[in-house]
């Protein structure tokens, strides 16, 4: 059977680990080969990397730590963070990367998710979408979920499918950094719309919330970052209570 | 031992590259048919579309080359589905090594297929010292059909071929170089045939 994915999340600015709180106050919380390599032995299902440093230095240091990530580590990984363009995507996978991540360049040109599963295949494709939960309707927000868009979550979830996109990673900008658990409503919704995989991610505080993205928001995949990072949640920990959930798990 | 990656512009080659450098191999990457020919282990790798894949194998002549193969070879991913006879994915033909046909996975289930599943049944010595059942990493929309040449089956909708062999044709669905130690594991097995 096929199991659920528990994904650590690494946020990287200029070559080290961070994490936000909803979205500001980074605090830096290592060195992500070694974190990676770290997690992957731990039980990790996957890996994802964030790129937030948005300059022309740190891009080329993504690429180094890309390629240093590959090399040493047996899991496979998403990258993603200020990809525009299908050069961008081709170096990435090149360096090693399994998949890549795309989110506002998606929104600001769709077409670009089409070239993309074209080109690479739908698989290594994944729309990453930030929603806010205004006034009871989901919108579809930019820029780390700072300006809102006049997309719905929903219609938006469903064009990239339709596009090619291989996977959803749905963060909840409400429930991101306030560890008070998933937004298993809205997760629940998508993926009954949708046939691809869908990750759940912002909200992870405790073990109980992972029961619930899996079994009330029928995510195929968790995502957090500083759960893991600072040890709060065992990766282990996690997946054996996974297990004596009856949640189809890897150990 | 002289190790080559076909390298004819799909798939993560660099995973694989990585993964057998980590097993102390420095695998060489060519579309050169005469490498090829004097390689002593063959990966024949692939990720991305099937008719578009097979159309590069015949821009570089590696269509007819492959099924003559007679030192082991080993399919991964796309690269086992494009071995078998034929695929749906753009109603492809495949080099038909493999007695197989690979068809798509229908909307009962998520497609594509993504993350960690089982392998069971399992035969060969490219399975030696794994254990049944054990976890492999597949991302996939298509698969092979059960057949008397699979050596490797897991579930998704149905139960399918996850490898194939004939002879000193190996295939396997899911990404060993992505599949942990067991993973590795599987690789030295195909380095040890």
């Amino acid at each position: 059977m096929l199991t659920k994915r528990i994904i650590p999340c690494l946020d990287i600015k200029n070559g080290r680990t961070v994490k936000g709180v909803n979205f500001v106050n980074l605090i830096d919380a290592g060195d992500p080969v070694v974190l990676a390599k770290q997690y992957a032995e731990l039980g990790a299902d996957e890996l994802v990397f964030l790129d937030i440093s948005a300059t022309l230095d740190g891009r080329k240091t993504m690429l180094e730590m890309v390629l240093k990530v590959a090399e040493q580590v047996n899991i496979p990984f998403t990258v993603g963070g200020g990809i525009s363009s299908i050069s961008d995507v081709d170096l990435l996978l090149k360096s090693g990367a399994d998949k890549v991540s795309i989110n506002s360049s998606a929104i600001k040109n769709p077409g670009l998710v089409n070239e993309l599963a074209e080109k690479f295949g739908s698989q290594c494709v994944v729309v990453a979408i930030d929603a806010k939960k205004i006034n009871g309707e989901w919108i579809v927000h930019l820029a780390g979920g700072t300006i809102a868009t006049a997309l719905n979550l929903f219609d938006w979830a469903k064009e990239v499918e339709k596009r090619g996109a291989g996977e959803i990673l749905f963060t909840s900008m409400n429930n991101d950094g306030t560890k008070s658990g998933f937004a298993t409503e809205a997760l629940a919704k998508l993926s009954a719309l949708l046939n691809i995989p869908i990750i759940a991610s912002g909200g992870a505080g405790n073990i109980q919330h992972f029961v619930d993205a899996f079994q009330k928001g029928k995510a195929d995949a968790a995502l957090a970052a500083s759960v893991f990072h600072f040890g709060e949640i065992p990766i282990l920990k996690l997946k054996q209570e996974l297990k004596n959930n009856k949640i189809p798990i890897r150990i | 031992m002289k190790l080559v990656i076909i390298d004819y512009g799909a798939g993560n080659i660099k995973s694989i590259q990585f993964a057998l450098m980590r097993l102390g191999i420095n695998a060489i990457l060519s579309n050169n048919i005469d490498e090829i020919i004097n390689a002593d282990k063959i990966i024949f790798p692939g990720v991305g579309e099937a008719s578009s894949a097979m159309k590069m194998l015949q821009k570089s002549g590696l269509d007819q080359l492959i099924p003559k193969l007679k030192q082991p070879v080993l399919g991964i991913c796309l690269g086992m589905q494009l071995m078998c006879k034929s695929t749906e994915e753009g109603n492809t033909k495949g080099l038909g090594i493999f007695n197989a046909h690979v068809k798509r996975f229908s909307n009962s289930v998520k497609v594509p297929q993504m993350g960690w599943n089982v392998i069971f049944n399992l035969k060969t010595n490219l399975f030696k010292g794994i254990k049944n059942k054990e976890f492999m990493y597949l991302v996939h929309s298509f698969y092979a059909e059960n057949s008397e040449q699979a050596i490797a089956l897991t579930d998704y909708e149905t139960t399918y071929a996850s490898a194939l062999q004939k002879d000193n044709f190996y295939g396997v669905q899911f990404h060993p170089e992505k599949s942990g130690i067991e993973g590795s594991r599987i690789l030295q097995n195909f380095i040890e045939l």
